[in-house]
C-alpha cells in the first residue's frame, strides 16, 4: 500500500496557501510535516482527509483509508470513556476497544465520563480513537498538544506499532517523537502572490 | 448507523435537554394560550388543533440548533465525514433521533394537552395522527436548516428564520387535517397531502442536508 | 463569443458599463410613461373607480418580485454547476431588489384592498403567498450576511434558493388549499391565456411592466458591479497582506 500526492495546490479562505506539494509515503513509513504557523499544515491535512477539495493535483490511495485526528477530539462529555470509544469503533465497523484502552493506559478511567477528564486525558482518549478505526493511514494534526512526557511516549509507541503493522502516519508536529520518519518541510511550497492555481480570489484580480 | 442513533438518544437522555425541554416548552405554550385569548371554552376548543400544531412546531424548532452545532464544536462532524458511514445516512439518523426525542413525546403529549383545551371528542384521533405524520417532516427539514447554519456563530436565530418558511406547507396541511377532524369534517385529503410531504422530505432532504453540510465544513 | 465569457468579472464590468446607461434610460422612460399614462391617461373603472390605477404599480412589482426569485434560482444553478463567481454575485445582488419589489406589491395591494375589500389585509392565498415569498427573501439575504467565507456563502445560499423554490411552490398550493380568497384573477395574460383587462388599461400596464423589468435588470447590473468591486478589493487586500 502506498499513498501518493502529486502537484497539490490548496486554498484557505479563497487564497492559495500551498502549491506544488508532492510526496509519497509507503506502507510502514511515517512523514512528519513541519512549517511555521499559517504555512498550511492543517489545510493540507484536512485536504488529505477529504474534508476539503484541493485546487489542483491528485491524491491517490487514500479513499476510505484515513483516520483523521484534528484539533478537536470529537468526544462527548456526557458519555463515558468506554462509550465514546465503542461508538467510534461501531461507526467504523469494529467492536473491540481493549487494545485502544491499553495503549493509552485508559483502563482506570474507563467508566469516567469524558467531561470529567483533564485536557491531557481527553487527548489520550482522542488518540485512542485512532486505534479503534482500523484505518491504515493516520492523519494527525498536532497530536501531542497537552500531553505529558509519558503520554507522548505512549503515543510514539502506538505510532510505531501502527507502522510495524504496515500502517502509514502523517503527523504535523513540532516535537521530536523519536520515531524514524521522513520530515517534509512545507515552507518551500508556500504560494506566492503570483501563484495562479484557481483559488477563488484570482477571478477578481 | 445504530451506534449513532443509540449515542444520540443516550446523549439526549443524559444531557436532559432532549426529551424534557421540548415537552416542557410545548406544555408552557399551551398553558399560556388561555391566558392570552381568554378562558372561553368554545373559543379554546375551536383554536385548539391549531394551537397544538403551532406549539409542536415551535417545540421542534427549539432543539434544532443543538442538533448539529454541538457535534460541530467538539469535532465529531469532521470525524463523521471521514467515517465509512455516508453523510446522508448519518443525517437521516440524526433527524430520526431528533424526532424520537422531540416529535414523538409531543405526539404522545398532545391528547393530554388537547384535553385542557377542550378538543371535541372525535378530534383526538385526527390530532394525534396528523402530528404523528407531520412531525417527522419537521425534524428532517430542521436538519437541513441546522446543516445550513452549522458553521455560523450565533446561528440559532438565523436557523429559525430559514426553517420557519420551509415549515409552512407541513403546518398548513397538518393543522388543516387536525382542524377538520375536530370539526367533524372529512379530513383525509389534507392528511394524505401531509403524508406525501413527509415522505418526500424524508426521501429527499437528507441529500440536500448532506450537500450543505459538506459545503459548510470545508 | 460565448455568453460564458461574461462570467469573467472584468469582461462583465466592461459590458455592464456599456449597457447600463441605455438600461437606466429605457427603464426610466418606460416606468414614467407607463405610470403617467396609467394614472392620467386612462378612464376610471366602472366598479373600482380611480383606485384601480394602483394596478400600474402593483402588478409590475408583483411580477418582478417573482421573476427576481426566478432569476436568483437560475443564477444559483449556474453557480452550482459552472462555478462562475459573477453568477453567484448576481443572485446576491438581485435579492434586495426582489425584497423591495415584494414590499411594493404587498403595500400597494393593501392600499388597493382597503377600499375594495374593506380591509387592509386579508389572509387571501395570493397575499399570503407573497408574504411567504418575502420571508424566503429575508432568510436568503440573512444567510448571505451570516456566512463569512464568500464562496461558502454562495454555495449555501444557492442550495437554499433551490430548496426554497420547491417549498415556495408547495406553499403556494398549500395556501390555495387552505383558503379560497378574495383576490381577483390575474391581470397578466400569459398566466391565463385570455386577457382580462381592456386595451385602454392594458397598454400602459404593459409599458409599466416592461419598465419595471428593465429597472430590475439595470439595478442587478449595478449591484452586481458593486459586489464584484468589493470582492476585488478584498482579494487585493488579502494578496498584499500575504506578501507582507
Amino acid at each position: 500500500m502506498e499513498m501518493r500526492v502529486s502537484d497539490l495546490s490548496l486554498a484557505r479562505g479563497g487564497m492559495p496557501v500551498l502549491t506544488g506539494v508532492s510526496f509519497r509515503v509507503s506502507s510502514g513509513a511515517a512523514l512528519i510535516l513541519r512549517g511555521p504557523n499559517g504555512a498550511g499544515k492543517t489545510t493540507l491535512l484536512r485536504t488529505l482527509a477529504g474534508l476539503q477539495a484541493p485546487l489542483t493535483g491528485e491524491i491517490i490511495g487514500t479513499e476510505d483509508q484515513i483516520a483523521y485526528a484534528g484539533h478537536a477530539d470529537g468526544l462527548k462529555a456526557m458519555l463515558s470513556v468506554t462509550e465514546n470509544l465503542i461508538f467510534w469503533a461501531e461507526v467504523f465497523g469494529h467492536s473491540d476497544i481493549s487494545r485502544a484502552l491499553q495503549a493509552y493506559a485508559l483502563e482506570p478511567l474507563a467508566d469516567r465520563l469524558a467531561g470529567t477528564l483533564s485536557a491531557g486525558q481527553k487527548r489520550r482518549l482522542g488518540l485512542a480513537r485512532l486505534l479503534v478505526t482500523g484505518r491504515p493511514i493516520w492523519v494527525l494534526d498536532e497530536p501531542t498538544v497537552s500531553l505529558d512526557t509519558d503520554a507522548v511516549m505512549q503515543f510514539a509507541d502506538a505510532v510505531r506499532a501502527h507502522l510495524a503493522g504496515g500502517g502509514i502516519a502523517l503527523i504535523a508536529t513540532h516535537i521530536d517523537l523519536g520515531i524514524k520518519a521522513d520530515v517534509l518541510d512545507i515552507t518551500p511550497f508556500r504560494a506566492t502572490s503570483t501563484t495562479r492555481a484557481g483559488a477563488s480570489d484570482e477571478a477578481f484580480l | 448507523m445504530k451506534a449513532l442513533l443509540q449515542r444520540d438518544l443516550r446523549l439526549a437522555l443524559r444531557a436532559g435537554g432532549g426529551f424534557g425541554l421540548a415537552l416542557a416548552f410545548f406544555l408552557i405554550v399551551v398553558v399560556l394560550v388561555p391566558f392570552s385569548v381568554g378562558p372561553e371554552t368554545d373559543l379554546l376548543s375551536t383554536i385548539a388543533p391549531g394551537v397544538l400544531w403551532l406549539g409542536a412546531l415551535l417545540a421542534c424548532l427549539l432543539s434544532l440548533d443543538r442538533l448539529l452545532a454541538l457535534d460541530f464544536e467538539d469535532g465529531t462532524l469532521d470525524l463523521l465525514v471521514t467515517a465509512p458511514l455516508p453523510l446522508e445516512a448519518a443525517l437521516s439518523v440524526k433527524a430520526l433521533a431528533h424526532w424520537v426525542t422531540t416529535g414523538l413525546p409531543l405526539v404522545l403529549a398532545a391528547p393530554v394537552l388537547g384535553l385542557m383545551l377542550n378538543v371535541p371528542g372525535g378530534g383526538y384521533f385526527w390530532l394525534v395522527i396528523s402530528l404523528a405524520l407531520g412531525t417527522p417532516a419537521l425534524s428532517v427539514i430542521g436538519t437541513f436548516g441546522a446543516a445550513l447554519t452549522v458553521g455560523i456563530k450565533r446561528g440559532g436565530l438565523l436557523l429559525s428564520l430559514l426553517v420557519l418558511p420551509l415549515y409552512v406547507p407541513t403546518l398548513i396541511f397538518g393543522a388543516e387535517a387536525a382542524r377538520r377532524g375536530a370539526a367533524g369534517l372529512e379530513a383525509s385529503t389534507p392528511l394524505l397531502l401531509l403524508a406525501g410531504i413527509t415522505l418526500a422530505c424524508v426521501a429527499c432532504m437528507p441529500f440536500a442536508s448532506a450537500a450543505v453540510l459538506r459545503m459548510g465544513l470545508k | 463569443m460565448s455568453i460564458w465569457s461574461y462570467a469573467n468579472p472584468v469582461k462583465f464590468l466592461a459590458l455592464s458599463a456599456r449597457v447600463q446607461p441605455v438600461l437606466w434610460g429605457a427603464a426610466g422612460g418606460c416606468v414614467c410613461l407607463g405610470l403617467i399614462w396609467g394614472f392620467f391617461g386612462t378612464p376610471d373603472d366602472a366598479r373600482q373607480g380611480s383606485t384601480v390605477k394602483i394596478i400600474y404599480l402593483h402588478v409590475p412589482a408583483a411580477l418582478m418580485a417573482i421573476n427576481a426569485w426566478f432569476m436568483m434560482l437560475v443564477a444559483s444553478l449556474i453557480w452550482l454547476i459552472r462555478r462562475h463567481h459573477v453568477s453567484a454575485l448576481a443572485a446576491k445582488a438581485a435579492a434586495p431588489v426582489g425584497v423591495v419589489m415584494t414590499v411594493i406589491a404587498l403595500v400597494t395591494g393593501a392600499i388597493w384592498g382597503q377600499p375594495m375589500w374593506g380591509t387592509w389585509w386579508a389572509w387571501d392565498p395570493r397575499l399570503t403567498s407573497f408574504l411567504i415569498l418575502f420571508l424566503f427573501y429575508l432568510g436568503y439575504i440573512a444567510l448571505w450576511e451570516a456566512v463569512e467565507d464568500p464562496d461558502t456563502a454562495a454555495d449555501l445560499t444557492s442550495v437554499l434558493c433551490l430548496v426554497g423554490s420547491v417549498f415556495a411552490i408547495l406553499s403556494r398550493y398549500a395556501v390555495n388549499f387552505w383558503n379560497q380568497g378574495l383576490h381577483q384573477g390575474t391581470s397578466v395574460p400569459v398566466a391565463t391565456g385570455g386577457r382580462t383587462v381592456a386595451d385602454v388599461f392594458w397598454y400602459p400596464l404593459l409599458i409599466s411592466m416592461v419598465g419595471f423589468g428593465l429597472l430590475f435588470i439595470a439595478m442587478v447590473f449595478y449591484r452586481t458591479g458593486t459586489e464584484i468591486s468589493l470582492r476585488r478589493a478584498a482579494a487585493l487586500r488579502a494578496r498584499s497582506d500575504g506578501k507582507a
